[in-house]
């Protein structure tokens, strides 16, 4: 494979900058890859495991489940998981559709179509403050509800020029040709222009969706009930800060020991990295294909 | 009978676009449209403009029972903050922070992009870029938890130097380390997602100029020197600006959650001094000063930055 693709004039390597650079790439992997496989191991070690392994354990010796049973027996975790999946799979639902509808009206010739685009573009320069933020929400009445996790922060200006500038390249003479036929806007939109889109749906949806389900600063900003916390916010209160979880007691079998704090805690990071992880592979190949990088330049 | 009737609104409609339509018109031609945009625009004037013009609280005393009608006090809340050590500190803090993420952070994509892209197996390059954006994708949240597992009391780096009977270095909750470990945390996650933009510029550099360099005697140091660089040089200074401009930003979601367990003398920084202030000690209006003024050097900076690349014949962000 390295044979064909290296091409003739290229001189070949030699040994020393190569092996450097075997040493180099196989560090930034370990470093990378070496905190996760840890985690999952440190969930499912023994006490003994963790005291051997110094906190993080590589192989769990005597592996078990109980910290993932520990978690689950109380509310707090699912409850938060519950909330976490239903703000991601909302919030992304209406992030997408709002972003496609701008993006979309910003990508056709439509009346006031230029000040409509400063404005959206302007918006990368005027982020607004914390508390400014804080206090539209407020007046809204949002304070303490679900949507105040999700509308605020429904519309990224990024993922819109990102999208506007993928619909921009698909080429004119469809849609003119379909409006000869006498197609609507939204004909036009559902049976042409998005079928064309998949690539900058998956990579805009999937960036919504790590968005809100990496979020915690909202909830925190906005909820006072932690009963309403996702995923996110009871983690850095059980793991950051090290608060015990209420409602879990430490699952043990009969006559075992029960986890070790430790993995109590890493089974929590596990159970809100896995969807990550899960998705990852599906969509990782959209991102070398240059979706993204097409609308810097534009 | 009903076939005729759109003819005739059909043959009606084209003699009116022949005219130049007027503004009814077109608003009549593109209402489709503008409903498919109006969520959108609605999102951008209450949750990003709306709140912009609710720093006028900034300028007033701010009662949270009065709300934006609140007394106008001109600069006072502006005098307060600079007379705050506090304040201060925070701006320190996310300078001398922002300042090692421009020198440590920002070239290591670069370097890391140049590495993959010396890559000549195309299987191994994507392999590798797979593995290294996935942490782009972890929460702060977890990254921070992870850390401590790894550098914090009892964590991974605690137990090996213990076991080599060597005092151990708390990385993870003493101030003098605390910048170190932040920045070293950006170049963990990002320093993989932040290739892409500079491949995406390798990628189009045009293959035939290496092989009309290597042909003309031209070895690979110099072919790195005279034409890869080059060929980045304009994505990376797009990228300097934003980076200048984002220089009172040093990673909110990242230091809020690491602040308590340094204090504020090492780990406030403007944005969690703005969230304290405003938020946790409810000094509204204060806390707004100090979010505009981070937001107007903010500005200020990035179209000076662009002004300069277009001295310097760089495309620059803008125009």
């Amino acid at each position: 494979m390295s044979q064909l693709a290296r091409p003739p004039w290229m001189e070949r390597p030699s040994r020393a900058p190569l092996t450097a650079k075997v040493v180099i790439f196989t560090m930034i992997l370990v470093g990378v890859i070496y905190p996760f496989v840890s985690i999952i191991a440190t969930s499912l070690a023994s006490q003994k495991d963790v005291d051997e392994g110094g906190g993080m354990v590589l192989v769990p010796l005597h592996p078990s489940l109980e910290a993932y049973l520990s978690i689950f027996q109380g509310s707090v975790i699912t409850r938060a998981l519950l909330v976490s999946v239903s703000i991601t799979a909302v919030g992304t639902l209406l992030s997408l559709a709002v972003t496609t509808g701008l993006a979309y009206g910003l990508s056709r010739p439509v009346v006031g179509r230029r000040p409509l685009l400063m404005l959206a573009l302007l918006s990368l320069l005027f982020q607004p403050g914390i508390i400014p933020s804080y206090l539209v929400v407020k007046q809204l009445g949002l304070l303490n509800t679900y949507a105040s996790l999700i509308v605020p922060v429904a519309l990224n200006a990024f993922n819109l020029v990102v999208m506007r500038q993928f619909f921009m390249d698909i080429p004119q003479e469809l849609i003119d040709s379909a409006k000869i036929d006498g197609a609507g806007e939204l004909h036009i939109l559902f049976r042409i222009v998005l079928p064309l889109s998949g690539a900058v749906l998956a990579v805009v949806a999937l960036l919504y969706a790590v968005f809100y389900w990496n979020a915690f600063f909202q909830a925190l900003l906005y909820l006072q009930d932690s009963a309403m916390w996702p995923l996110q916010l009871v983690l850095r209160q059980y793991v950051i800060q090290g608060s015990p979880l209420p409602g879990v007691t430490a699952y043990s079998a009969p006559g075992g020991s029960p986890p070790p704090t430790q993995s109590i805690q890493m089974a929590v990071v596990v159970v809100a990295t896995l969807p990550i992880l899960l998705v990852y592979p599906f969509l990782q190949k959209y991102f070398t294909k240059g979706v993204l990088t097409g609308a810097i330049k534009g | 009978m009903a076939r005729e009737a759109v003819l005739r609104v059909d043959a009606g409609r084209a003699v009116v676009v022949r005219r130049s339509p007027s503004l009814i018109s077109k608003l009549r031609r593109d209402w489709v449209l503008l409903m498919l945009m109006l969520p959108g625009v609605a999102h951008l004037i209450v949750f990003v403009y709306l709140p912009n013009l609710g720093n006028i609280i900034a300028f007033q005393n701010y009662l949270p029972f009065l709300g934006f009608s609140s007394q106008f006090v001109g600069f006072d809340n502006f005098t307060q903050l600079f007379a705050s050590a506090a304040f201060w500190q925070a701006v320190r803090n996310t300078l001398v922070i922002s300042a090692m993420q421009l020198v440590l952070y920002f070239p290591a994509p670069i370097i890391l992009a140049l590495m993959l892209n010396s890559l000549v197996s195309p299987a191994a390059r994507r392999i590798i870029q797979s593995i290294v954006y996935l942490p782009h994708f972890i929460s702060w949240v977890i990254i921070v938890a992870l850390f401590q597992q790894i550098f914090g009391g009892a964590g991974v780096v605690d137990h090996l130097f213990r076991a080599a009977n060597l005092p151990a270095p708390d990385v993870t909750s003493s101030p003098p380390w605390f910048k170190w470990l932040v920045t070293f945390q950006v170049i963990w996650k990002e320093t993989g997602w932040g290739t892409i933009i500079y491949l995406a510029a390798l990628l189009a550099i045009d293959a035939e100029l290496y092989e009309a360099a290597a042909v003309d005697g031209a070895g690979p140091w110099r072919r790195l020197w005279n034409i890869t660089l080059p060929g980045i040089v304009g994505v990376t200074i797009l990228l300097l600006i934003l980076r200048l401009g984002n220089i009172l930003s040093a990673g909110f979601e990242q230091i809020l959650l690491q602040r308590n367990a340094v204090g504020p003398d090492a780990g406030e920084i403007l944005d969690t001094y703005v969230y304290f202030q405003g938020i946790a000690a409810g000094q509204y209006a204060m806390a707004a000063a100090a979010g505009l003024i981070k937001a107007v050097v903010g500005l200020g900076l990035i179209l000076g930055a662009n002004r300069l690349a277009r001295t310097f014949g760089q495309p620059g962000l803008i125009g």
